[in-house]
């Protein structure tokens, strides 16, 4: 132990040090290794090659998630592509004896949204998996980050992985926030603010004020797009919030084992006198809804404004990409996007597709109708969101409303099931990325709320939900 | 891994910024369980157009481009997923060093694994090759990895930074995971001393 005042990054990081030569990277200790079916066959043919096997499993946890249809389930899947790397992972799984969440568990989903629900999330933890958005993770405390598919070999053999360490950043949020406005909104204007680069070679500590305010679904939300800020890995430091939301849960610690975690987990703060690298401020009283305009997360501006011009922006490059961008979506500088038409509605994705999410989009919806032009899509984070959902009777407000409630999974964020939007449509979707193609070759993408979503998909057109809740 | 030591070859330039792994590699294209063939859809939707024939105005697809191994491309090149597909794509595709300002971590993660060198330089030196690149097709530029320099074809020399462990790996064609193998009695020292934290069975 050091007496050093350190960040709640440097303490987890310091925890998981298991060796450190000079000049090299730390070979660093895995708690957790979540495993889905696109990132990694390839790795555990690699483990075959060499002979190796899967040195922890019960540090391990696979489910299948960005390619499987969100159709009821009686109807078979016929992407041949799809069947081949779902049989690969049950396959995989079975020979090194992982535990699969699989096509029948009821406890299948995006990976980011079981391992919080299920309890194998904690604080203090290192998660990895091959998917940027493990950051997700970070919500609960943990050190949580996305590796690629050489990575998931080294983990799934050693349990361990070789990282440079990395800088500290502190984004904190003050205040609070005004009725319409969400953690979506808050992650949306921290990225507008630092730019999709902005927070590369760094872990972000969420803090202040009003991240304290936020339930565990909400964190997951804030610490989700934090790889579209560039950031590899988002945290909080836990607190009665997340203990909350963690007792009980299957893999949670139990009876004294618990009370132990807790006493543990409290520790897990940044000390007074510890220092970032780096410090971003914002305000919470400030914020509006957000939406964005271009093609990376970082091209987002307030719902009540109008879209930037090109011409305005001195540097070159940065100049052509927003142009690129503008003549992808089919955009206008100087127009707002209030009223803008929309042909989709997608509610869905790790980041906003849990009980707290559908519930926010329930509530403008309920009583009121998608527009005739609109297709909306509800896809629950998980079959224990589903279920839960159902349970509590939002299914029936969404499909009174005329939306679609599906099957769970990544489903139109990734586009690889074949739920897509189609060249030159509009989406307002609440998942994290408005890439080109993203979602669906020549599809078009605005990401917003839970909230924005649900009064766009009311209006027909990209709307404010602060217009709808004055009125009602 | 092949070795990457010092190197020769012709460049090509990318300008636009932020260029994302689903550009590099659409998600279409992540169904597959190898990691082979993916060099034919590297940029997909921007090099062919909907009919599925070469987009002409695709730089990668101009005669002049042809036999272009080393990529300059915009700021922040790679970001957005982590996909190895993106580097097993860029690498099946032929290049081997890729040049910018600023690659995303993950990313530049991935391709230091797959034998492909991201090569982070100044803006002034960036803007030079961008229009070397435009003037010039047939340019050609070397790169010393040992000496951690940049040739220009006027003989001008820029330095650039890489971690030493990295490159190491890379000069000497070293996989990381034997590296991290020898850890291993560590590894289950630290277990010894630390307690599972989860059991998912
Ligand atoms: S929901 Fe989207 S971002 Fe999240 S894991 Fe699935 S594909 Fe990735």
């Amino acid at each position: 132990m050091t007496n050093t005042p350190r960040t709640l990054f440097e303490k987890i990081w310091d925890d998981h040090v298991v060796v450190h030569e000079n000049g090299n990277p730390a070979v660093l200790y895995i708690d957790l290794h979540l495993v889905h079916e696109v990132t990694s066959p390839q790795a555990f043919t690699g483990l075959r090659e060499k002979g190796l096997t899967v040195r922890r499993p019960s540090q391990t946890l696979a489910t299948m998630d960005h390619g499987i249809p969100t159709t009821p389930p009686n109807i078979p899947i016929t992407d041949a592509m799809v069947i081949n790397q779902i049989s690969q992972l049950e396959k995989n799984c079975t020979e090194f004896g992982i535990p699969l969440m699989g096509m029948d568990s009821p406890n299948r989903g995006i990976v980011h949204v079981i391992g919080p629900e299920l309890g194998a999330t904690q604080p203090g933890m290192t998660i990895v998996c091959g998917d940027s958005h493990t950051a997700t993770h970070g919500a609960f405390g943990a050190l949580a980050f996305g590796i690629g598919t050489s990575e998931i070999e080294h983990v799934l053999a050693t349990q361990s992985l070789l990282q440079q360490k990395p800088k500290s950043m502190e984004i904190r949020v003050d205040g609070t926030l005004k009725p319409g406005v969400t953690a979506k909104d808050i992650i949306l204007a921290v990225i507008a603010k630092i730019g999709i680069g902005g927070g590369t070679g760094y872990v972000v500590e969420y803090t202040g004020s009003a991240i304290r305010s936020l339930n565990m679904e909400e964190r997951m939300t804030v610490c989700n797009m934090s790889i579209e800020g560039g950031a590899r890995a988002g945290m909080v430091a836990p607190d009665d919030t997340t203990f909350e939301f963690l007792a009980n849960r299957p893999l949670a610690p139990q009876g004294a084992a618990w009370d132990e975690a807790v006493a543990q987990w409290r520790q897990l703060r940044t000390d007074d006198g510890a220092t970032y690298d780096k410090t971003v401020t914002l305000n919470a009283d400030d914020l509006t809804p957000m939406i964005t305009y271009g093609t990376n997360p970082g091209m987002g501006m307030k719902i009540t404004d109008t879209i930037p011009d090109p011409a305005d922006v001195a540097d070159v490059s940065a100049r052509q990409s927003l142009q690129k961008a503008l003549d992808y979506m089919g955009l206008q500088p100087g127009k707002p996007l209030l009223g803008h038409p929309v042909d989709v509605v997608f509610l869905g994705s790790c980041t906003n597709s849990r009980l707290h999410d559908l519930w926010q989009a329930a509530s403008v919806l309920k009583g009121r109708k998608v527009a005739p032009n609109v297709r909306m899509l509800v896809v629950p984070g998980s079959q224990r969101v589903k279920a839960q959902a159902e349970a509590e009777g939002l299914d029936k407000i969404f499909i009174e409303a005329g939306a679609e409630w599906r099957e769970s999974g990544c489903s139109m964020c990734i586009a690889m099931n074949g739920d897509q939007l189609s060249p030159g449509q509009y989406a307002v979707s609440t998942s994290n990325r408005n890439f080109e193609g993203r979602q669906g070759p020549g599809g078009r993408t605005f990401l917003a709320s839970p909230l924005t979503a649900a009064a766009s998909a009311v209006a027909g057109a990209v709307a404010d939900v602060r217009v709808l809740m004055n009125n009602e | 891994m092949n070795p990457l030591k010092t190197y020769t070859g012709k460049i090509v330039s990318i300008p636009t910024e932020n260029i994302d792994t689903d550009q590099i590699i659409p998600a279409q294209f992540l169904k597959v369980t190898d990691k082979n063939g993916l060099g034919k859809n590297l940029f997909f939707n921007w090099r062919y157009l909907p009919d599925g024939s070469p987009n002409p105005d695709f730089v990668l697809n101009r005669a002049e481009s042809q036999g272009a191994t080393i990529l300059v491309a915009g700021d922040n090149f790679g970001c957005g997923s982590s996909r190895e597909h993106a580097p097993w794509a860029l690498a099946a595709f032929g290049f081997r060093v890729l040049i910018s300002t600023g690659f995303a971590d993950i990313f530049r993660n991935n391709s230091l694994k797959n034998g492909l060198l991201p090569v982070i330089v100044d803006r002034e030196t960036h803007r030079q090759l961008q229009s070397l690149a435009e003037e010039d097709p047939e340019t050609r530029i070397t790169i010393d990895l040992p000496n951690q320099t940049l040739t220009l074809p006027d003989g001008r020399t820029v330095n650039f930074p890489i971690d030493p462990f990295s490159k190491h790996c890379l000069v000497n064609g070293i996989d990381q995971l034997g590296y991290l193998r020898e850890h291993l009695p560590a590894i289950e020292e630290y277990e010894k001393t630390h307690p599972q934290r989860v059991k998912t069975i």
